[in-house]
């Protein structure tokens, strides 16, 4: 479903991503783990379309369509969602108001009528429950004066109202404490179908005792150093990322 | 949950000024330029009384003794006088008495900008007076209204049929001698709407002036006068469009309230003059002064705005709180895009004791625009236990336009309590992604946000200016990311 081909990648003149190949079918979880600033985020950005990035090589091709040549909100109406690392603040704009035209637009896409509003909201109601969230988060703004927590629940509800084919989730453990990480990754698991595919990128295992991985991949400097199945995870957890930099002669 | 919102998201993809086309409808003039055998034309074609003459004869020689201010934050080209006409009229039989007399090219126009004249096909729950360039060419539900002793009509009939009620408040709350565009309206204008609600009375339906400039090279000078005496309540509605034209056109109006014991006035307007076009050609000069008397004691105005059209905005609607525990309101969208200038913001002047004001006013800057908030608040020193709230925040896309807040404080009376908050920010580009990966486009974004940061404002609004408003923000701004 996903083929990422010899992907390079610039910011601000600088290139982060240095050649990336991954293959990720349909029902697979991959994990892709690194140290800070090894270019996850970046990647994550560049599968999504987010305009502050440039392609200067490769290709991405999504169940036959080429990614590139999508729009960001096109790419999302495909079924390619992000759990952002730091999801934003949206003042004024009501959670139901903004996942009600999130929805609308996905369907219009589809070529599909808007959902009438009751419908909409039992759905809203349903989805809530696969994250705990609490019905008042659903009348506030978008993410506004969420905590933290508050704030990666909010995505993987999202990530339930939009049902994905493909989900990118960038750090969603990073400030979650162990009962707020148990939920959300539940939630997860329950979105999880052999259709529907799971990038998890974390730089802890921890996540991954949850969120049981097919494949871990080692991004370090903008590329896959090291691919292999989840025992991979633990040998990082284990021996650090130094491990691997030795590994590579550095 | 607004049910409206999908059709608001669906029609903001559509863009463009939508009032912009010119009808033809058969026009008289009066000769161009303004001189006092003009003044005079005026008033003879409109039949008036003779203390009416005088009145802009009086405006009209103070004002040439006047020099255009130059305080405002705006760049405002010379304006020649003498090349604008100041009378321009739909032909027709004098006064239609029933709608088969109207013009169909007329109702046909009106009809386009969604404001049928057939009481029928209204909605139900408003009544319009449809003002055309320089005459009000058709009040609906008139006669209804009558029989609870409203009186809704245009101005010039007022002038004729209550002479005494227009001579009485006309000029009390803004002189003509009050400031530049005051003078010259005074001195010039044609008509308007003309609103009393009387003692004890609460109008049951919205009241609507609809103001269209459609003739060529003509200034739009209309006074509208509302006087609700005591327990009277009215809530009253602006609207007004014009053609794309390459010349500006001058837009200066007059608004006075008169608000007596316990008696309530809500003024809305939604701004949607041609704004010129993307480079800054043509587009209306709204210069406008809007002021309110709340003259009995328990007496409340407020002011609500949506300014998005104009090539330049001017104004500050006011409020006199005379009264004690009179309350004065205002909420303001202010709107601008490419070569768009707007300074406005309010005017709260406490009088009374125990009188209290509230300021919102959110400017929204896009383009190579300038978005100023001005505003005074002034306690006098019998105001007891003044109170005002001022809250001033700026929105700007784009980092080529200006925004710039002017707050005048000047208290007389220690025990006011006066507080002033603004804030200034931008719709960042994470906030825009966002939107797009959850499948928003860039410009449905724009108009989420944009309604989100406006939304206490527009909540103010009749639930069907609200709609309309929402719409006419997203697509004021559109083209202006990206
Ligand atoms: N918007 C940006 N502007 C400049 N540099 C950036 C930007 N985003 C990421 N980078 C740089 O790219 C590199 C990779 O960052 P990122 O993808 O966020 O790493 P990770 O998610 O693996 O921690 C870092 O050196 C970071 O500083
Ligand atoms: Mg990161």
């Amino acid at each position: 479903m996903l083929t990422i081909k010899n992907l390079h990648a610039n910011v601000n003149g600088k290139e982060i991503l240095k050649g990336i190949d991954l293959v990720v079918k349909p029902g697979e979880v991959h994990a892709i783990m690194g140290p800070n600033g090894s270019g996850k985020s970046t990647l994550a950005s560049v599968l999504t379309g987010n305009p502050a990035f440039e392609i200067t090589e490769g290709d991405i091709s999504f169940y036959g369509k080429n990614l590139l040549d999508l729009l960001p909100e096109d790419r999302a109406r495909e079924g390619v969602f992000l759990s952002f690392q730091y999801p934003v603040e949206i003042p004024g704009v009501s959670m139901v108001n903004f996942m009600r035209t999130a929805i609308n637009e996905q369907r219009k896409y589809k070529g599909l009528e808007p959902m009438s509003a009751s419908d909409f909201l039992k759905m809203m109601r349903e989805k809530k429950e696969y994250v705990e969230l609490d019905n008042k988060l659903a009348n506030r703004s978008v993410n506004e004066g969420f905590s933290g927590g508050e704030k990666k629940r909010n995505e993987i509800f999202q990530m339930a109202m939009l049902e994905p084919r493909l989900s990118i989730l960038d750090e969603t453990d990073s400030g979650l404490d162990i009962d707020a990480l148990r939920i959300v990754a539940t939630g997860v698991n329950k979105l999880k179908s052999s259709e529907n595919s799971t990038i998890v990128i974390t730089h802890y295992q921890r996540l991954l005792d949850y969120i049981v991985p097919d494949f871990v991949h080692v991004l370090y400097k903008g590329r896959i150093v090291k691919s292999a199945g989840k025992e991979l995870a633990y040998e990082l957890e284990e021996k650090g990322y130094d491990w691997i930099k030795k590994e590579l002669g550095e | 949950m607004p049910q409206e919102n999908d059709n608001i998201i669906n029609e903001l993809t559509q863009g463009e000024y939508k009032y912009g086309f010119t009808s033809d409808i058969e026009t008289d003039y009066i000769p161009m330029g303004l001189n006092e055998d003009i003044v005079r034309l005026i008033s003879s074609k409109k039949n008036e009384p003779e203390w009416l003459l005088e009145f802009r004869l009086k405006a009209y020689r103070y004002w040439l003794t006047l020099q255009m201010p130059t305080w405002p934050h705006l760049t405002i080209p010379d304006i020649d006088y003498q090349k604008i006409y100041y009378y321009a009229s739909p032909k027709k039989k004098e006064g239609p008495k029933s709608l088969d007399e109207v013009d169909p090219e007329l109702l046909k126009t009106f009809d386009k900008l969604g404001i049928p004249l057939h009481e029928q096909k209204m909605l139900s729950g408003m009544a319009v007076d449809a003002v055309l360039d320089s005459v009000s060419v058709k009040t609906t539900f008139k006669e209804s209204l009558a029989e609870l002793g409203i009186i809704f009509c245009s101005f010039s009939e007022a002038v004729k049929d209550y002479p005494e009620l227009v001579q009485k408040y006309m000029g009390s709350v803004v002189g003509y001698a009050d400031n530049y565009f005051a003078a010259l309206n005074s001195a010039v204008f044609s008509d308007g709407s003309f609103v009393f609600i009387p003692k004890g009375v609460r109008c049951p339906m919205e009241l609507s002036t609809y103001f269209r400039i459609n003739a060529i090279n003509t200034g739009q000078f209309e006074r509208t006068l509302i006087v609700a005496e005591d327990d009277a309540y009215v809530s009253y509605l602006e609207g007004c469009t014009a053609p794309m034209r390459d010349e500006n056109q001058l837009h200066a109006a007059i608004v006075e309230i008169i608000i007596n014991e316990r008696a309530e006035v809500k003024y809305s307007t939604v701004q949607n003059w041609y704004p010129g076009d993307k480079q800054g050609k043509g587009g209306i000069y709204n210069f406008v002064t809007k002021r309110a008397l709340c003259k009995g004691d328990h007496s409340k105005v407020s002011w609500t705005q949506v300014e998005t059209g104009s090539a330049i905005t001017w104004k500050y609607p006011s409020c006199i709180l005379r009264g004690d525990h009179s309350v004065g309101e205002f909420y303001s969208v202010a709107v601008t895009n490419n070569y768009q200038q707007a300074d406005t913001g309010s005017k709260m002047i406490h009088l009374g004791k125990n009188t209290s004001s509230h300021i919102v006013s959110k400017g929204i800057s896009a383009g190579y625009s300038q978005n100023s908030y001005r505003g005074l608040v002034k306690v006098a020193a019998k105001a007891e236990n003044a109170r005002n709230f001022s809250q001033c925040d700026s929105l700007l896309l784009g980092d080529k336009c200006g925004a710039h807040t002017f707050p005048y404080i000047d208290v007389h009376n220690e025990t006011a309590i006066v507080e002033h908050e603004a804030t200034t920010s931008k719709i960042s580009e994470d906030q825009v992604f966002y939107c797009n990966q959850r499948g928003i486009s860039t410009e449905d974004a724009i108009g989420l946000i944009v309604n989100g940061y406006a939304k206490e404002v527009l909540n103010k609004l009749p639930m069907e200016f609200a709609v309309e408003a929402q719409k006419l923000l997203a697509i004021s701004l559109e083209g202006s990311v990206g």
